[in-house]
């Protein structure tokens, strides 16, 4: 076999599979950081400061702590579905990233590099199947738990979860027919060329979305199977140690595919703002890649700048949110997106 | 729904109990059906102990009763035994001690919101509300030297008389501290899910309130102006123009707003009792060695938590041969089973909150 052969079949290929894992762990490390930094600034706090610069190294430090602790499973508990859940949520949101792209693809000499591991026609569907899997491990680990606080994290979970697909699928729908298409990559690549982003052309679509995938992600204000001051921990009240530390990241993970999501979907992806604004045209001489980290970073801020500010919902306000405003509201976008494009 | 009802155990060890409370909480899916508190995790004694000890010796305990408004304890406790002793004191040293009493009602409700926002998920609500308190920890820090346990009144009067630092400094408490209860106004007032999780939730009616024995402001929320301060005047609290806020609703949103606006009424008479703050004697003197002539008083104060009363029995000695303690918080958990009935489980930690209880002075 050639040495190049061997370096374009075998070795770019694994190194974009550690990539995969390496890069949402990564971002799990920053949105660590900046969460707590940022709530601490909000709050009028100073935060974690001292452990690396800017106390960039706690995550790491803490994940550390959370290495060398014990691993505690409940007695009455079902050791098999307990230790399994907390891999299975990871698995799901981890897996889903082969899906997303992380930048348009480019030529280096003959070979061409694409940005993602997996290109497939239907990833917006694997992307969203996938990341609802990770709702199964959160049942299974409250109910292993064989304790009464994960029991009840975790059916709000399947409640929260199962109301949200749906406005979720609905609105998603809309893109999808704008595009054509539900290869993520197409749905980029649709939006350039001077064509509006799908979150300014369809905002009903873009704030649905956003508001489902805070709910689907489990963060404040909808944060509910975890609520703290309810349920202890939720669903996770009963992990201690690295099993606690894959929910704890599997959540953050989460956070960022669902951000990637909404970038993906509503605001070009790695595309650069302002394509036909002459004077501002320098701006597509920055790679794709980093004003896809620009905007996705941007959607994380605002996942905690919400989680600053506002309450916590509460459970029935949670349901009667998704079923009596989003999903009508989701429906009627649908069809009205539908109307347009047919009288146009 | 083929789920059964199910018993919870809320606390001892719980983020929002406040302290050592544990409450057995029967719940069907998540409507409450029954809520009993189990207290006596925080017993140390304290009825018993006082009997052993001199009548100065007892003002101490008295900060680790209500250990957010340590000046309130100490005030009562003191007010019943001058009573007891038939001692008028000076003018000045009850202003010192209105402005004592009602800074520390501004950080005991300032807390209060702060734990009651925080438990329905609003972090941020709670630091704000914390900043505030520490600008009034750090007042007594000056004057006492104490931030916590403040040691701020003395029997005969009040141990130090309020210098230029001091005023300064609650006079730009008084400043600062209206702007940050409009930021937590701002962010809670008219925000729907707030409204969503306060209107409406742990109602209670007057009369219920009243059987009940409810005070401070869970009752005036209910519509029942009662207030010692105005309705039975001590410490000359009749000099000064304040109101009283009252609301109908008896909700937990109501509880919230009476809270807020007897700060604004707190940062007004500490106003007009640093404006008017007599010259003269600012304590009595008061033999170390106190002996009290046989007989027995009761007398109540205004905490920030409700009424807050002292029982004391006199047998001539300087021990007391009782101390009985009428505590606010004591008497308004009793209410908590009726409000939470039939509210979601989520409302629990949320009308707990509103009750403002501190478990120091329940389990004494």
């Amino acid at each position: 076999m050639r040495a190049e052969t061997w370096i374009f079949e075998f070795l770019i290929p694994v190194a974009k599979i550690i990539a995969v894992i390496l890069y949402p762990m990564i971002m799990v490390i920053v949105m660590i950081w900046l969460e707590r930094r940022v709530v601490a600034w909000i709050q009028g706090r100073v935060g974690p400061n001292r452990v690396g610069f800017q106390g960039l190294l706690q995550p790491i430090a803490d994940a550390l702590k959370l290495f060398f602790k014990e691993d505690i499973i409940p007695k009455e508990a079902d050791a098999f579905l307990f230790n399994i859940s907390p891999p299975l949520v990871m698995f799901s949101s981890l897996l889903a990233f082969c899906f997303v792209p992380l930048g348009e693809s480019f030529r280096v000499g003959g070979y061409t590099l694409n940005l993602w591991v997996a290109d497939s026609p239907v990833g917006l569907l694997l992307v969203l199947g996938l990341s609802a899997i990770g709702v199964f491990g959160i049942i299974f680990g409250g109910w292993a738990s064989n304790s009464k606080y994960p029991l009840m994290g975790a059916l709000r979970s399947v409640v929260q979860v199962l109301s949200y697909e749906i406005p979720i699928g609905l609105t998603v729908l809309t893109v999808v027919f704008f595009s054509g298409s539900i290869d993520l990559i197409e749905i980029v690549n649709h939006q350039q060329h001077g064509r509006v982003w799908f979150g300014f052309m369809l905002p009903v679509s873009f704030v649905v979305f956003w508001i489902s995938g805070i709910a689907e992600t489990n963060r404040a204000p909808f944060d509910l199977p975890e609520a703290e001051s309810e349920l202890v921990a939720g669903y996770h009240t009963e992990y201690s140690g690295l099993k606690f530390a894959y929910f704890y990241i599997a959540e953050y993970t989460h956070m960022v595919l669902v951000s990637s999501l909404v970038v993906i979907l509503f605001f070009g992806g790695w595309l650069p703002p302002f394509p036909n604004v002459r004077f501002l045209s320098f701006l597509g001489w920055i790679p794709g890649f980093v004003w896809y980290l620009i905007k996705i970073m941007f959607f994380l801020y605002v996942y905690v700048w919400i989680r600053a500010t506002l309450p916590r919902y509460r459970f029935d306000a949670l349901i009667k949110l998704a079923w009596k405003w989003l999903v009508p509201l989701s429906l009627a976008n649908l069809f009205v997106v539908v109307a347009l494009k047919y009288l146009l | 729904m083929a789920f059964k009802e199910i018993e919870l155990n809320m606390g001892p060890q719980h983020p929002s109990t406040h302290g050592v409370l544990r409450l057995k909480v029967t719940v069907d899916n998540e409507v409450v059906l029954k809520v009993e508190p189990i207290i006596g995790y925080l017993h140390r004694g304290m009825e018993k102990l006082w009997e052993n000890a001199t009548y100065p010796q007892i003002l101490p305990f008295t900060d680790r009763l209500d250990y957010l408004a340590a000046v309130s304890n100490n005030l009562a406790y003191v007010l019943a035994v001058e009573k007891l002793m038939g001692v008028e004191i000076p003018k000045r040293a009850q202003y010192i001690r209105v402005i004592l009493a009602e800074l520390q009602r501004l950080a005991s409700h300032l807390s209060a919101v702060g734990f009651m926002a925080n438990e329905m998920g609003a972090v941020s609500v709670l630091l704000y509300c914390f900043q505030s308190r520490e600008g009034i920890m750090d007042i007594f820090e000056n004057y006492t030297g104490g931030r916590l346990m403040v040691h701020g009144v003395r029997i005969g009067g009040v141990p130090f008389d309020l210098d230029e630092d001091v005023t300064g400094l609650i006079r730009r408490s008084l400043a600062e501290i209206p702007g940050r209860i409009k930021d937590i106004e701002g962010l809670l007032n008219e925000n729907r899910i707030w409204e969503h999780r306060t209107r409406g939730i742990g109602v209670i009616k007057p009369e219920d309130a009243f059987a009940l024995g409810l005070t401070g402001p869970a009752l005036r929320a209910t519509g029942f102006a009662w207030d010692i301060r105005k309705n039975i005047p001590y410490c000359s609290y009749e000099d000064f123009d304040f109101e009283v806020p009252v609301l109908a609703g008896g909700d937990v949103y109501d509880r919230y707003l009476v809270r807020m606006e007897e700060m604004r009424q707190s940062m007004r008479i500490i106003e007009q009792a640093l404006d008017r703050l007599p010259q003269g004697e600012f304590r009595l003197r008061v033999p170390r060695l106190l002996k009290i002539p046989p007989g027995e008083v009761f007398h109540t104060v205004e905490a920030p938590k409700g009424e807050l009363g002292f029982y004391i029995k006199s047998d001539g000695t300087d021990k007391p041969e009782r101390v009985k303690m009428k505590s606010p918080s004591f008497i308004n958990l009793q209410s908590l089973e009726l409000m939470c009935k039939g509210n979601l489980f989520s409302d629990i930690v949320g009308i707990l909150g509103s009750l403002d209880i501190v478990l120091g002075e329940i389990d004494k």
